[in-house]
């Protein structure tokens, strides 16, 4: 019996091989959907992901001066944030986590509210309007039957819009992955469950979290499409989640997507990622990176040109300037707010623990 | 409150039911979820006949799992639907307490009002009806100390559908919790208009001087019985019906207990960190110095709600309010 099992196991690996059209040298692999493979999307890639990563490395070292607070870095993790923000149409709505917000800024999202989150202000919660953004999920999984909800609501009204939900391995540890996968299965929702497989829970492995050597796996519970693809390959990022939101616009369900990548840095800047894991393995990660690989693409393609690409790098870090510049010069957090945004109208109790608390400060100049 | 005069005679569950049936044939963004609201009509037949006349997409059984259909139901109503979720027992609704406390209660507050989460939950609640274990808590003060959700519990039918429609109507989630102790106890005209009675508004449901007596829910009937057998005594309570725990009626507490000085909380809850505890600080803060004697407080006690063998040694009882309002009389 044990032995069947242990069998079974094995062949579930190989029933959900890992989805790769763009090789880490740069090489498309087979013609497997080569129609993808064109010069301007191969540079929007490209130009997405340095932005996204501009922005990671500028926001470590904001922290690292004291500028914003506790950070979440994605670096290594572009492809699957660019690949899967870049699939969703602008009535969609997006569910990230802590460490999804290089989607949300390719979604559309502002730089300057972003930085404002990182540095305590719900101001960078408030999302463009009309852009269906939640604030980042912190407790994990919990984010994932919202996106189950909202994908429900948007077939109870009779439209095509579809969500994303967003989290990581060891969300599906968590009784919400379920729950919320149950519930998008049994009303056939129309959203895409994002997972992104970084490996890491903080410090614990995925060998250490589940017994299942794939996530992509668990959607045979539930009875749904489960795929998974190269985390760090933009393409079949790009590919899968396409696919699953054409057919949960179709009628045809929720998917689960588990994208294989890898963050290079730590959990947050508040750990030391050395403590947990050789920071060699993350060094040899460097081979399998995103970016790197639609440079190398890009040359194979003979679509490379210096000029463009400094100029993606000087706009990148431009827009990221600009955006710390925006957030810093914000005005100071005013106490009213923490007040004005719990009900839609204030209870008695509030007005008075708003004058008390305006009155001992001297109100937003405090 | 104008309504028309036509009224139906119908028991709290009745009116629970009407109130859902108004709300889901005016308001087509209205929905109901839960466990067993279709064809079984909810445990208590709450939702009787409604999946029936709206459809399986207006009147939906979810699977069972609270924190998930809660979390569902949090990016529904962010979605521009107002589900009305049934959790079956109050005490069933800890797994969607995460839920809860950290999404439906401060979505609005993270999102400067971006999004919002207009949800209700109703839950029977409470001992008294020979239940199983754990269908008897009475935990309301778990969801008051939550910031960003509305607490109300009412206690007869008329209130219950009042309120219900107003708990539809908030633009922020409320908890509505519905003392099954009183789901049948008694039939009352209801009117069969839809009408609203304000949430954070408690009611005089009796007019006295001599002792205020707070309480709610399923402990109405309770001190109603107390206050009555007093009458010989020449004893006249102002008895206060909170109908909602959060906001609380502050201005209701302050001015009856400044008239009479003299206070009984009864509430069916653990005493410990209680709305009961709440209502004392509120009187501390609003009429210390009117008072003419130390409020009592009649309570459960700070033990797990017994098993149905004991669960009469647990719930206030009439003449534990009588001794109390008798002690306060007699300081």
């Amino acid at each position: 019996m044990t032995h069947q099992i242990e069998e079974r196991g094995s062949n579930l690996e190989d029933q959900f091989p890992v989805l790769q059209l763009l090789s880490p040298d740069g090489t498309w692999n087979s013609d497997q959907h080569l129609e993808l493979l064109t010069e301007e999307r191969t540079k929007r890639f490209y130009e997405h992901m340095v932005r996204i990563r501009t922005f990671d490395k500028k926001a470590v070292s904001l922290q690292r001066q004291g500028r914003i607070g506790t950070y979440a870095p994605f670096e290594g993790q572009e492809a699957s944030q660019v690949g899967s923000a870049l699939s969703l149409l602008k009535d969609d709505w997006l569910f990230p986590t802590y460490r999804d917000h290089g989607a949300t800024m390719t979604f559309g999202h502002s730089l300057k509210n972003i930085l404002l989150f990182w540095n305590g202000r719900n101001e960078g919660n408030v999302t463009p309007e009309g852009l269906n953004i939640f604030p980042p999920g912190i407790p994990i999984a919990t984010q994932i039957p919202h996106a189950a909800g909202a994908a429900f609501a948007e077939k109870i009204k009779g439209t095509k819009n579809a969500a994303i939900s967003f989290f990581g391995d060891g969300a599906t540890s968590e009784g919400d992955f379920h729950e919320g996968l149950n519930f998008a299965s049994v009303f056939h929702a129309p959203v895409v469950f994002l997972n992104q497989n970084n490996q890491f829970a903080i410090s614990v492995p995925v060998s250490k979290q589940m017994k299942t050597k794939t996530i992509a796996q668990k959607s045979l519970a539930y009875d749904i499409p489960g795929v998974r693809v190269d985390g760090n390959d933009v393409f079949a990022v790009y590919y899968s989640v396409s696919e699953a939101l054409s057919r949960a616009r179709a009628g045809e369900g929720p998917t689960l997507i588990e994208a294989v990548t890898w963050r290079y840095g730590a959990h947050t800047t508040a750990d030391d990622p050395s403590k947990y894991r050789s920071q060699e393995e993350s060094a040899e990660r460097r081979a399998y990176d995103p970016i790197s690989r639609i440079e190398k693409c890009l040359e194979i393609c003979g679509w490379h040109d210096e000029k463009w690409k400094k100029h993606i790098a000087e706009a990148a870090m431009e827009e990221v300037e600009k955006a710390v510049m925006e957030m810093e010069q914000f005005p100071p957090a005013d106490p009213a707010v923490i007040f004005d945004y719990v009900f839609q109208e204030p209870t008695s109790s509030l007005i008075r623990q708003k004058k008390y608390l305006l009155d001992g400060i001297g109100g937003r100049e405090g | 409150m104008k309504t028309s005069a036509k009224t139906r005679s119908l028991t709290m569950v009745g009116a629970v039911t009407d109130a859902l049936d108004s709300m889901l044939a005016s308001d087509n963004s209205v929905l109901v979820m839960g466990e067993d609201v279709g064809v079984n009509g909810g445990v208590f037949r709450a939702t009787d006949g409604l999946q029936e006349k709206y459809g399986e997409n207006r009147v939906i059984d979810t699977p069972l799992s609270e924190a998930g259909f809660v979390g569902a139901a949090i990016g529904m109503a962010a979605n521009g639907l107002k589900p009305v979720i049934e959790i079956q027992f109050l005490g069933f609704i800890y797994p969607a307490y995460e839920q809860l406390m950290t999404h439906a209660s401060r979505l609005r507050t993270r999102t400067l009002g971006r999004f919002s989460v207009p949800l209700v939950i109703r839950a029977p609640y409470g001992a008294g009806v020979r239940a199983p274990e754990i269908h008897c808590d009475s935990t309301e003060a778990l969801f008051t100390h939550m910031p960003g959700i509305k607490v109300v519990c009412p206690s007869n039918p008329y209130d219950a559908k009042g309120l219900l429609i107003s708990a539809i109507e908030d633009p922020d989630p409320v908890l509505f919790l519905e003392p099954m102790r009183s789901y049948r106890a008694v039939r009352e005209e209801v009117p069969e208009d839809v009408y609203r009675i304000p949430i954070g508004k408690g009611k005089l449901i009796q007019e006295g001087k001599d002792v205020t007596i707070i309480t709610w829910g399923a402990m109405v009937p309770v001190v109603m019985n107390a206050v009555n057998s007093l009458k010989t005594e020449q004893i006249s309570c102002d008895v206060i019906d909170l109908r909602t725990l959060s906001p609380i009626d502050e201005e209701m507490i302050a001015a009856s207990v400044q008239k009479t000085g003299r206070t009984v909380i009864v509430q069916e809850a653990h005493p410990s960190s209680s709305v009961g505890n709440d209502i004392l600080s509120i009187i501390n803060e609003s009429s210390f110095l009117y008072q003419k004697a130390p409020a009592e407080k009649v309570s459960g006690f700070d033990v797990p709600v017994p098993y149905f063998g004991f669960e009469d040694f647990y719930l206030p009882t009439p003449e534990r309010v009588k001794k109390a309002i008798v002690k306060v009389m007699s300081f």
